[in-house]
């Protein structure tokens, strides 16, 4: 079986990938794309320590998936919101250069 | 109005059937027009109430409402009378009252009441009805004032009150009433405010007459004390009754008195000063620079005689004690006092050169008149000559100010003369009172209300004193009545030659000719031989004894008496009309200038009288009024006025200083307080904010929104998330590196 390290290392990498995309690209839907790596990075570790603790086979030991299915629904949700805010900024001024965003203001 | 009242009595008459407050009769159920007597003075106070609320420009509605307010009274009046008068013809001794508690103090109870008897019902009559004629006269004198409204609230207000006076049964009804008319009178006085002399006179009267009220307001509350009621009749339980009456004898006072004459004598002091007698008649005079109808209304006819009704409604108490063929103290107080303000008025009268003042001091003269018959002869004597007096001086002073009003505002004798001629109407009502005045016999109502009171002097048991000196006014009296006419109607026009006096207007000379009628009418019911008004103010059965005129004394008395007032005429005659004033040649006639009145200073073209030509000193004194302001002012005034300095050094000095110590060490605190707030609690403040508006600029930078920024942020974050993570590993052994 995969050792738990194993899943923590990847976890671990796609968290650092999506970090890069965040911080290097000036595109905020790139940079959209970088968040949503970082918090599937997290939804995996959660995954993966449920399925290494102490509950995994019960059948109330469902406390882990629980976790990672609501991240997933909030980062979809939080996705929606964010894109609809890009593309309604983008309506607004024709960019979507983050540095070029610096006002909220129409 | 007559709605308004009417719905008054019947809004009365429907409570009375569930009545919450104590009501004590004295002869079981009192009749209607007892039950609504209180209305009398309701309605014009009701009427000053509402023209107060009118605009000045209202004029119209104002004497409407003054005037209808007290033709009302006026008919309840005549109810009342007609009441007391139905009574007296069964038999019946007509006294009804009607009291109530005011305040309970524990077991003390202050009662309230009116009174219902022949005194207060002819003294009625004769306030409503002289005052409606001075009413109606006043909106053709006061025609032309701005402050037309004003003065009728105020004249309405006096009324009011005088009618108070007048229904009270209780002492301290009676006193708040008094204080009220007081207040007027001061109002009235000095309605022409602007003028320092109206005002000045204004407080001079409302002063002067306050010491005589201490003295009232101490008697009040002694009797309270002693008998523990202020209502006059109650079941035998009033103070003037006769079981209170006992109490207040058997009590000793001071110097020798009974509390009986003690409480007289303090109550006399209150008559004394509303009556203008001897010691307080300071003001009476000076009282004339009111508008004239209030000097007829208010200083002749019916607040001055407010002090003599006084004395008659506490009679029973000014007389309690007295053994046959003698009198008591405080009688005998009143009668001399009486008589000597008698003798000086006339005497002072006869050397004044302002027609209201001349009439002032004949005023105050007639009220020593009236104490005297008082002290001497009973109540009906004394009432009798103050409702003549009523009349006749009413007639004079309303004759004053139509003369004054023709002559253009000229109030001084000697710039008048030949208004015979011009004012026929005048001349004649006011010769009518003259004569009543002067006491002129038989037709005259002033002969037989001054006689009774001669005749009763002369029959008084104490002393000849009063006697003497009521003839000595007669003559007096004669004469300066006589000098007056002749100086105003008689002889030539001495005014400014280009001015013509004229006749007032119809307003004015209607209630002229009423009172003169009365002047003269009045006389019928106060003969010997018919004593009517003696019979219904003692309750005593009516009879006509013509040989009451054979009685020993009275004829030869009357006889000299008249042969007095023929002297007075006489010599008046021989003096001033023999020969007529003329104007003094070869002096131009300057107009005048407003006249105080204080000094008998002569004006260029002003004619000496000659008297003053034959004695000049005795001329001085008299004009002088024998010196009184000037003895008051070296005394009583010169300590007040060194007190009142006294009082105002110890205020500004003293007192002044002791606050504005309290002030400056006040300052001082605050200066300090001062400094400390604002340099270190300020400070404190100051630097606090300075810090948060830094501290809120480095927070507004983070906070820019700039999302790059942020994921810095984010990064910078989980770096040190993971440098922490590494670090506490290493420590605990988890992590190996």
């Amino acid at each position: 079986m995969t050792p738990l390290a194993a899943f923590l290392i990847v976890a671990a990498l796609v968290f650092a990938i999506g970090l890069a995309i965040s911080l290097t690209r000036r595109n905020a839907i790139l940079v959209l794309i970088g968040i949503e790596l970082m918090l599937n990075a997290a939804n995996l570790n959660l995954i993966a320590f449920w399925r290494f603790g102490p509950h995994a086979g019960h059948s109330d030991g469902l406390t882990g998936m629980m976790f990672a299915i609501f991240s997933i629904a909030v980062a979809a949700a939080e996705a929606a919101v964010g894109l609809g805010l890009v593309i309604a900024y983008h309506r607004h001024s024709k960019t979507t250069d983050l540095d070029a965003m610096t006002r909220m203001k129409g | 109005m007559i709605a308004c009242s009417a719905s008054l009595i019947a809004s009365w008459l429907a409570q009375d059937q569930a009545s919450n407050f104590t009501v004590a009769y004295v002869d079981g159920n009192p009749a209607t027009i007892v039950r609504i007597l209180w209305l009398i003075p309701a309605i014009p106070m009701l009427a000053a109430g509402l023209i107060a609320l009118l605009r000045q420009p209202q004029r119209r509605l104002a004497a409407g409402l003054a005037i209808g307010s007290l033709a009302i009274s006026l008919l309840l009046a005549i109810g009342a009378f007609t009441h007391v008068l139905s009574v007296w013809g069964q038999g019946g001794a007509p006294r009804e009252v009607i009291s109530f508690n005011w305040i309970d103090l524990g077991t003390t109870h202050l009662q309230l009441g009116w009174i219902l008897d022949p005194l207060a019902a002819v003294m009625l009559v004769m306030v409503t009805f002289v005052g409606l004629l001075i009413f109606i006269y006043s909106t053709g004198y006061m025609a032309h004032d701005e402050n037309f409204t004003r003065f009728f609230c105020f004249l309405s207000l006096f009324a009011g009150a005088m009618l108070g006076v007048i229904i009270a049964n209780s002492l301290l009804l009676l006193f708040m009433c008094w204080e009220i008319v007081g207040l007027t009178s001061y109002l009235l006085i000095g309605f022409w405010y602007h003028k320092p002399s109206a005002a000045a006179a204004a407080k001079k009267a409302f002063l002067t007459t306050r010491i005589g009220d201490i003295f009232f307001l101490l008697g009040i509350v002694w009797l309270f004390a002693q008998t523990g009621t202020l209502l006059f009749y109650n079941h035998g339980a009033g103070a003037i009754e006769p079981t209170a009456l006992a109490a207040l004898l058997s009590q000793p006072a001071a110097l020798g008195l009974t509390a009986a004459g003690a409480i007289g004598l303090l109550i006399f002091a209150g008559a004394a000063g509303k009556s203008g007698q001897l010691p307080l008649h300071v003001w009476l005079p000076d009282a004339m620079e009111g508008p004239t109808p209030v000097s007829a209304l208010i200083h002749a006819a019916t607040m001055v005689a407010a002090g003599v009704y006084l004395i008659a409604r506490v009679y029973p108490l000014m007389s309690a004690g007295a053994v046959a063929g003698g009198s008591t103290v405080s009688l005998t107080v009143v009668a001399w006092i009486g008589a000597l303000t008698a003798l000086f008025g006339a005497l002072v009268a006869v050397a004044q050169n302002d027609i209201k003042r001349i009439l002032a001091y004949s005023t105050v003269s007639q009220l020593g008149y009236m104490m005297v018959g008082l002290a001497t002869g009973g109540v009906a004597v004394g009432m009798f000559h103050l409702i003549t007096h009523a009349f006749f001086k009413a007639l004079l002073f309303l004759g004053a100010g139509s003369v004054i009003h023709g002559c253009h505002e000229e109030q001084d004798i000697r710039r008048m003369g030949g208004l015979r001629h011009t004012m026929l109407v005048t001349f004649l009502t006011y010769a009518v009172g003259m004569l009543a005045l002067s006491g002129f016999p038989i037709f005259f109502s002033g002969f037989w209300s001054k006689d009774a009171i001669i005749g009763a002097a002369h029959g008084w048991p104490v002393s000849q004193g009063p006697f003497v000196l009521l003839l000595i006014g007669a003559l007096l009296t004669a004469f300066y009545m006589t000098r007056q006419v002749a100086y105003v109607f008689l002889g030539s026009w001495r005014g400014p030659e280009h001015t013509h006096a004229h006749e007032s207007p119809r307003v004015m000379t209607l209630p002229l000719s009423i009172l003169a009628v009365f002047a003269v009418g009045l006389g019928i019911f106060g003969t010997p031989a018919w004593p009517w008004f003696t019979s219904l103010i003692e309750s005593r059965p009516l009879t006509l004894e013509m040989q009451a005129f054979s009685e020993p004394g009275l004829l030869p008395l009357m006889g000299f008496a008249t042969l007095l007032v023929f002297a007075g005429l006489g010599a008046g005659w021989w003096l001033y009309a023999r020969k007529a004033v003329q104007r003094p040649v070869s002096a131009p006639v300057h107009h005048h200038t407003q006249e105080h009145g204080d000094e008998p200073q002569h004006r260029a073209g002003d004619l000496v009288d000659v008297l003053e030509s034959s004695s000049p000193v005795v001329w001085r004194w008299l004009a002088n009024r024998l010196y009184f302001d000037e003895l008051y002012a070296a005394t009583v005034l010169r300590w007040y006025a060194a007190l009142a300095q006294l009082s105002d050094w110890l205020d500004r000095r003293v007192w002044g200083g002791l606050v504005a110590g309290v002030a400056t060490a006040f300052r001082g605190l605050g200066a300090a307080n001062k400094s400390l707030d604002s340099q270190w609690i300020d400070g404190g403040f100051d630097k606090g904010c300075e810090e948060l508006v830094t501290g809120g600029g480095v927070l507004a930078w983070l906070q820019a929104g700039r999302a790059p920024g942020y994921l810095r942020m984010l990064a910078l974050g989980v770096l040190a998330l993971v440098g922490l993570a590494l670090v506490v590993g290493t420590m605990t052994g988890q992590v190996r590196l």
